[in-house]
């Protein structure tokens, strides 16, 4: 043997991937199935009785849609998300593009339109406008990585963000504007923007809040339209106006508290009675606690807790700072969906319109969810052939 | 995994903590929530179970049918219950605003053909409770049923709901003693004899349906349903509690003699309009003396009770009340009025008994006598002299001086003739079951001496001006009982009053030695298929002692008025085939208007004899109007001819 004696007889061990290298991450893709199918199960319970003689419209949609969003998951998983770069101007014009297009919809239907209507289901822009965004801010921050520390970036990329927040809370879909806005926080801050500018946005933040809500409406300006300011301050205080605002709270409430510790099961009577309206949609997390009790919900929150922790480890091993931030803006809307969705079906956020992902009905919404995890697929898949590359097992 | 070569490259610091940071966060996020979990599913479940359960189940009233009221045959529905579909409102469910519902009220007055204006009347009406419908029309016809039925959507908060409703067969007849029923009202609800009546319950308002109401009204079902976010019923009804019929009341009333008494009273208004009196009202009642079963009892003018069974409006409400003659009111038991002669029977056994006279001391009636300081002149009807006179022809010809005389002698002595009074039922409820009954008044010093204090308390309060008119009774407050109030009294005037049930149960009392029957028109509670479930016969509460002497004297009196060739109800009664008692009365109002008239009669009979009293107002002469009504009615109770025979007597 024609070694050398530091390495003390022990047989170097070829760094090449094991054969368990798989094309995705299994752990996320656990998760995500796993929350497609509760998705499934407790639309299918909950909607039997919602459309007379189509007992299983929902459950079939939901599942073409799971069945076209791991689809895209798996195809975006092959490729290297290190070029979407390139594209990143084209990102930001599909989505200041179809945003104006739905704002302007609205404008010729004279009310509120969110979505597109397309043959076989309705675009919501603003969903996928969340990926968008996370590409093309994360594009925007890594071409000014070495100048982070320079207010100009901050305030570019906020701004950024903010002007297609504003068109989507124009639509008006507050939910997804906040994401925007959020999302733009949590990639400054992975990619290492300093404190004190987060404390200036923060203070900036509350300043113009309290404009919104207080100080423009004693002006006789609206920003917010009336209801969107009604829901947000509803849940305060619920029974004060229970016919309205605190209505779905209260109703979202007793669904979740009735399902107790096992759920109702396939007798969801609240849900069945139609006394909680959305409830396929924003409040699903509802009818899982209705039928599937604290045990259900539960196990819902664990199969988020698992894809978040993937996430938050995919930002880690990312073989780039782009593959890092688009995790960290990915993280973020995750958690906020969840967090703020949940929040409001158990009474503590206020109702904002935010779908949850994977778990509510929609096809825009779980296209959207997909694609974003197709990117932390292929964030992991490019980490690890990376690591492979320089001669390193990656560990989950 | 040793190998150095597999170690990934570290992180750097800064993105440690922040990942960190991130990952804390999201820790302390999942934490909330599911602490929020477990408070609102584990330790709070139960108290949203029971919300979850006032959500979607709703309990729908299923209104009982109300028990029939049926004659003493049991076999004539005097009053029935018939199902209709009334119009409710839930009020719970009213559209919010004042345009949203007035477009309502229109939309529902279109199809109810009822101004919009007066649906808004009953919604805002002070009798309607909280929480219940309100029912805007009962009786909707099928017609309204189905435009409002096949668009109920268009009329929310409408309900369409299935109502029992009475139903007179006989239309007036005794419609002031059966009265009324309607929906409960909010001071009703609190009272213990209805209790367990739901808030919309239908209950007896007035009359026989408010005495045995509890027994009539039965019990409402409930039908549980699963209803949806829009209060519409979802699926199978979950529980069905059916509705407990009432039972069916027997009345003690023939009606046969309720409907010729009607008619009898209306011949006898007639006969009196021919003498040139109003006798626009009036009264009548007939009583088993032995039990107090009220044979028939009647008051006109009357009404349809049917005005009833439709939501009234104030304004209906108000016209009704104020109707001429107070058509609702119960005259048999609620008119007070003095009985003019027919009281005599009182003032002859009182006299007898405590010694101011016997069956055989000669009287001369000389047409008129002047009595005390005042000189105060009374006289007989007409002036007309009787001469020779002893008890029994003295009640034959209906002797004013004769009486007037023994009111005169009792006077010094005290209240003789008052207890009497008081002995033979007047000045006190008789006890009928029906709600409302008046007393009367028996008319003595103390008496006085209370009602001019009140008055005189009255006129100070309200002035000498006002008060007139305030306090009603205009006389003279400082007048004390004198000898002529006494002899007023003593011949059925002055302040005496009843009502002619308590002259039909005196009238009894004497032919029943001495037993003071208790009236009552319940006979039996029976179950829908006329099984008895319960028997209504109030004892006799009080005896009277008397010499039976005494009383055949006043009998013999009283038959001879009837059928004696001097009596005064003669030329009606004198060729009845029957023995008849009878006693004419004509009692004088204020100057100027017409007397009303009187007739007590008491047809012995081994199975059936009979009391009736009727009494018609502004009648005249009681021979001329009210003895052949009350002929007709016996007529009518022996299955004999009907035929009227007018009299001419003009006494009193």
């Amino acid at each position: 043997m024609n070694t050398t004696p530091i390495q003390s007889g022990k047989v170097p061990t070829i760094a090449s991937p094991r054969a368990i290298a798989l094309p995705f991450d299994p752990l996320l893709t656990i998760a995500a199935i796993g929350l497609a199918i509760c998705s499934l199960v407790t639309l299918n319970g909950a909607t039997r009785n919602l459309i007379v003689g189509e007992p299983h419209f929902y459950t079939e949609r939901q599942g073409i849609y799971f069945a076209v969003g791991l689809g895209l998951m798996v195809a975006l998983a092959r490729i290297d998300y290190s070029r979407l770069r390139e594209l990143k101007y084209g990102f930001y014009a599909i989505l200041i593009g179809t945003i104006l297009l739905v704002l302007g919809l609205g404008h010729a239907a004279r009310g509120s339109v969110r979505a597109i209507s397309l043959p076989f289901f309705s675009f919501q822009a603003s969903e996928l406008g969340k990926v968008l965004l996370i590409v093309f801010l994360a594009s925007v921050v890594v071409d000014r990585s070495r100048r982070l520390s320079q207010r100009e970036t901050t305030a570019r990329v906020m701004l950024l963000a903010l002007g297609p927040a504003m068109l989507v809370i124009a639509q008006p879909d507050l939910g997804s504007g906040m994401v925007y806005v959020v999302v733009a926080l949590a990639i400054l801050f992975v990619a290492g923007t300093s404190w004190k500018h987060f404390a200036a946005l923060i203070t900036l933040g509350v300043v113009s809040i309290g404009l919104v809500l207080v100080a423009a409406p004693a002006a006789g300006v609206h920003v917010l339209k009336p209801y969107q300011v009604d829901r947000l301050t509803a849940f305060l205080n619920p029974t004060d106006n229970p016919a309205k605002q605190g209505y779905q709270q209260i109703q979202s409430k007793i669904a979740i508290g009735s399902g107790q510790k096992t759920g109702l099961g396939s007798n969801p009577s609240q849900l069945r009675g139609n006394f909680l309206p959305e409830y396929q949609t924003d409040f699903i997390f509802a009818a899982v606690g209705e039928q599937y009790g604290f045990v259900g919900a539960a196990l819902v929150l664990s199969l988020y807790a698992l894809m978040i922790w993937r996430t938050l480890r995919i930002l880690t091993i990312a073989k780039n700072l782009f593959g890092a931030l688009i995790a960290g803006g990915i993280v973020a809307m995750l958690m906020f969906q969840v967090f703020v969705n949940v929040g409001m079906t158990v009474g503590i956020m206020p109702i904002t319109g935010v779908t949850l992902p994977l778990l509510s009905y929609g096809g825009s919404s779980v296209l959207t969810t997909f694609l974003a995890l197709g990117l932390l697929q292929s964030i992991y898949v490019q980490a690890r052939t990376s690591a492979a590359l320089k001669g390193r097992v990656l560990r989950f | 995994m040793n190998d150095p070569m597999d170690r990934r490259a570290p992180l750097s610091p800064q993105l440690a903590i922040r990942v960190a940071t991130i990952g804390g966060f999201a820790l302390v996020l999942f934490a909330i929530i599911l602490f929020r979990l477990w408070y609102l599913q584990v330790l709070s479940g139960p108290q949203y179970v029971q919300l979850a359960n006032t959500n979607r189940v709703r309990d729908i009233p299923i209104q009982a049918p109300r028990g029939g009221i049926v004659d003493r045959s049991g076999k004539n529905l005097i009053v029935s219950s018939r199902q209709a579909v009334a119009v409710q409102i839930d009020q719970s469910e009213l559209p919010a605003g004042a345009a949203a519902r007035a477009a309502l009220y229109g939309r529902l007055g279109r199809v109810l053909k009822m101004p919009a204006s007066e649906i808004r009347t009953i919604m805002h009406s002070k009798n309607n409770l909280p929480y219940a419908n309100v029912t805007i029309k009962s009786d909707a016809g099928k017609r309204v049923e189905v435009a409002i039925g096949e668009n109920l959507s268009e009329y929310p908060s409408v309900k369409l709901t299935k109502v029992y409703l009475r139903a007179y067969p006989y239309g007036e007849l005794g419609a002031q003693l059966l009265g009324s029923v309607g929906p409960i009202s909010p001071s009703d609800l609190k009272e213990a004899r209805f209790k367990g009546v739901p808030q919309n319950g239908v209950v007896g308002q007035s009359g026989i349906e408010l005495q045995y109401d509890q027994f009539l009204r039965g019990k409402d079902g409930i039908q549980r349903v699963q209803v949806n976010s829009a209060g519409l019923p979802a699926g199978k009804p979950l529980k069905t509690t059916p509705p407990v019929p009432g039972h069916q009341l027997k009345l003690s009333i023939d009606l046969g003699l309720e409907q010729e008494g009607y008619k009898a009273l209306a011949q006898g208004e007639t006969l009196a309009q021919a003498n040139g009196n109003a006798g626009d009202a009036g009264a009548f009642v007939a009583l088993d003396p032995r039990n107090g079963q009220v044979l028939a009892m009647g008051s006109l003018p009357g009404f349809n009770p049917t005005v009833y069974t439709h939501p009234l409006t104030p304004a209906q409400f108000t016209r009704l009340q104020d109707a001429p003659n107070a058509p609702q009111l119960n005259r048999a038991i609620d008119g007070e009025y003095p009985t003019g002669s027919t009281f005599k029977l009182v003032t002859a056994m009182a006299g007898l008994e405590d010694g101011l006279t016997t069956p055989t001391t000669p009287f001369n009636d000389t047409g008129c006598i002047v009595v005390g300081k005042d000189k105060e002149k009374f006289c007989n009807s007409e002036n007309e002299v009787l001469n020779a006179l002893t008890m029994p022809t003295a009640i034959e010809e209906s002797s004013d001086l004769y009486f007037f005389t023994l009111g005169e002698d009792a006077n010094p002595k005290g209240p003789i003739i008052q207890q009497w009074a008081r002995k033979f039922g007047f000045g006190r409820p008789t006890g009928i079951d029906l709600p409302g009954e008046y007393a009367g008044v028996v008319p003595d010093a103390a008496w006085l001496r209370r009602v001019d204090a009140e008055q005189f308390a009255c006129l100070k309060k309200y002035g000498r001006v006002k008060g007139p008119q305030i306090c009603g009774y205009i006389a003279d407050p400082t007048h004390e009982w004198s000898t002529g109030d006494n002899m007023h009294f003593a011949i059925g005037q002055g302040d005496f009053l009843a009502t002619p049930l308590q002259l039909a149960v005196a009238y009894s009392t004497l032919f029943e030695n001495g037993r003071v029957p208790t009236p009552h028109l319940g006979l039996a509670i029976d179950d829908n298929d006329g099984r008895l479930i319960q028997k209504i016969d109030p004892p006799s509460t009080r005896t009277i002692k008397f010499n039976a002497a005494d009383q055949q004297v006043v009998e013999q009196g009283l038959n001879l008025a009837a059928q004696g060739p001097q009596g005064t109800s003669y030329d009606v009664f004198g060729n009845f085939p029957r023995k008849i008692y009878g006693k004419t009365g004509t009692a004088q109002h204020a100057v100027g208007s017409d007397d009303q008239a009187w007739y007590v009669a008491y047809a012995p009979d081994p199975k059936r004899p009979i009391v009736i009293a009727l009494t018609i107002e502004k009648g005249g002469f009681g021979d001329q109007s009210a003895a052949p009504a009350v002929r007709l009615m016996l007529s009518k109770w022996f299955g004999l001819p009907l035929k009227v025979v007018a009299g001419s007597s003009k006494t009193l």
